[in-house]
């Protein structure tokens, strides 16, 4: 799968949150994007995601333009998106959670098959547990896990709409160091599958994860490289590591 | 929203047949009081699967209620088989063509924009030549199977009531099973996580508004058929606020809360007119206590 952005372009009265940015998405390839808050990080994954949809430039999926589609529509095609702050079913069981997800491609008289019985989803839902670990605690609440857990959960939601294309907002906001390596290890498998854009703060996940770096500064790509050469670039240093340090 | 389990199902089966023993040791007028108030928890229940299930708070549904009973007028005299479908068809078209404008607004809006095309749906009636008048008018009842004297009337369309009331009830207990009541469900928790996982949020919640409307058309039906008489109030908003008191009366959050609030909100009615003439002084103080003390409503007290 192959997501391409070109020239997107957002603005929100007369702030800039995303200016010109392009950025292209590969099966197999990790794509990080980071930046300092408020560099347009989060605006960019939500444009890829149509939900606003962009003021300027297009949005391409294996060639076909998508820029118009609403999210939903998105989702069907083949683009998993997580959510920065934990956006759960928390009343329903971890499975409920997942199956309806998995339940968002069925359409039609389809529907009208029990929720408890049908097989379809409830396998793909199954298989998105066991691939975060959550297959212990399936029939938990979801309000009821750890917060660490609610990340892995809010994965497997994205993973149980058979996506191609994964937009991770910040999958490790809020984890401890503990509660960290799990999640590192399950982005670095998900990595080789799919076609990933990982927002994130953490530099040590981004080197350890990402094939590829975007560095975003007042909505505009700074620079674009692997991660060596990301590691090696004066500007990048000056605008953004560079405060770290 | 939760369903009944077997159990509880059971339980709700003995009320039914309670009821339905009533012809063998009630009189007349308590099983009319029984009709109104089965009337009510099809009104009511007809709500719950937009309301309780995708937490979409309506005021055009007296719009639709009143819609499937002036139906039943206009049709003139008829068949019941012919009647029936035709007010829940013609109140579900009704939801069809102010479903998809009003469903464009979320929360206090789309309370708002269902408020104005319930009222436009009541001055259709009440201010043209189609509704016969703004006090309302008689009709022909519809012909059953058979002929049912005047005597036998209160016991026959108690049962008939009870039937359409069961039925509305299993079907819309075996929908909250599927796949599309889950969705419902899943809309009313988190709406935008829905679309973000691919349900079609619009498609799915103009399904349910029409359902919705097309059952409370239903409800509109069986009161035309009992009362062979139809008003404009029927339509009024008043009346939409009532389904959903009687829904935060029995508890939102069970499927089958609206009938317990139904008969709980007809039979404080009654005893109200039975000691005061100021009986919305006690409708009002047994809501507010139970709203205060029941947060899940009296279907829910014991959880």
């Amino acid at each position: 799968m192959k997501l391409e952005a070109r020239g997107l372009t957002r603005r929100f009265g007369g702030l800039i949150a995303v200016a010109d940015v392009s950025i292209e998405l590969r099966t197999g390839r990790a794509h990080a994007v980071i930046g300092p808050n408020g560099a347009g990080k989060s605006t960019l994954v939500n444009l890829l995601f149509g939900t606003p949809r962009p003021d300027e430039g297009r949005i391409f999926l294996n060639g076909t333009d998508i820029t118009l589609l609403p999210a939903w529509r998105r989702s069907r095609a083949g683009i998993g998106r997580s959510f920065q702050r934990t956006n759960l079913f928390p009343a329903m069981t971890v499975l409920e959670n997942v199956r309806l997800a998995a339940q968002g491609s069925v359409h039609g008289w389809r529907l009208l098959r029990g929720a408890r019985e049908d097989r379809g989803t409830r396998d793909t839902a199954v298989a998105a547990l066991d691939q975060v670990g959550l297959t212990a605690f399936a029939s938990d609440l979801a309000g009821a896990l750890s917060h660490g857990q609610r990340r892995l959960l809010e994965i497997a939601l994205v993973l149980a709409t058979s996506p191609g294309v994964l937009l991770l907002d910040e999958p490790l906001a809020g984890l401890g160091a503990e509660e960290t390596a799990p999640v590192v290890t399950l982005l670095r498998t998900l990595a080789t599958n799919f076609a990933m854009l990982l927002v994130e703060h953490d530099m040590d996940v981004v080197f350890a994860v990402a094939d590829e770096i975007t560095v975003m500064v007042d909505g505009r790509v700074l620079e674009t490289g692997t991660p060596d050469a990301i590691r090696r670039s004066g500007p990048v240093r000056d605008a953004y590591l560079g405060h770290r340090e | 929203m939760t369903r009944l389990g077997p159990r509880g199902n059971l339980f709700l089966a003995a009320a039914a047949l309670v009821l339905a023993s009533m012809p063998y040791w009630s009189g007349l007028y308590d099983m009319q009081l029984a009709s109104t108030a089965l009337i009510a928890a099809m009104f009511a229940l007809s709500l719950q699967i937009l309301t309780g299930a995708a937490g979409l708070v309506s005021l055009a549904h007296a719009g639709f209620f009143g819609v499937g009973a002036y139906t039943v007028y206009l049709l003139g005299a008829g068949s019941i088989f012919v009647t029936l479908p035709a007010a829940m068809l013609s109140a579900g078209i009704a939801a069809a063509v102010i479903g998809p404008i009003a469903l464009r607004t979320r929360g206090f809006y789309f309370l708002m924009t269902t408020l104005a095309f319930g009222q436009m749906l009541f001055f259709l009636f009440h201010d043209t030549p189609l509704g016969g008048g703004a006090d309302g008018v008689f009709l022909t009842r519809p012909s059953m199977m058979w002929t049912v004297t005047k005597s036998a009337r209160p016991a026959v369309f108690l049962l008939l009531n009870l039937v359409t009331l069961s039925l509305m009830y299993l079907g819309l207990w075996w929908l909250m099973g599927t796949m599309f009541g889950h969705a419902l469900l899943g809309i009313r928790i988190n709406e935008d996580r829905m679309r973000a996982t691919g349900h079609d949020v619009q498609r799915l919640k103009l399904i349910a508004f029409i359902v919705s409307g097309a059952l409370a058309g239903l409800a509109g039906h069986m009161a035309a058929l009992t009362d062979a008489f139809v008003s404009p109030e029927i339509l009024d908003w008043h009346h939409s606020a009532e389904a959903l008191l009687m829904i935060l009366l029995g508890g939102i959050g069970v499927l089958h809360g609206p009938i317990v609030g139904a008969f709980a909100l007809t039979l404080v009615r009654e005893f109200g007119q039975s000691v005061t003439e100021r009986q919305r002084l006690i409708e009002g103080m047994v809501i507010l206590a139970a709203v205060l003390l029941l947060r899940r409503g009296l279907a829910g007290w014991r959880r």
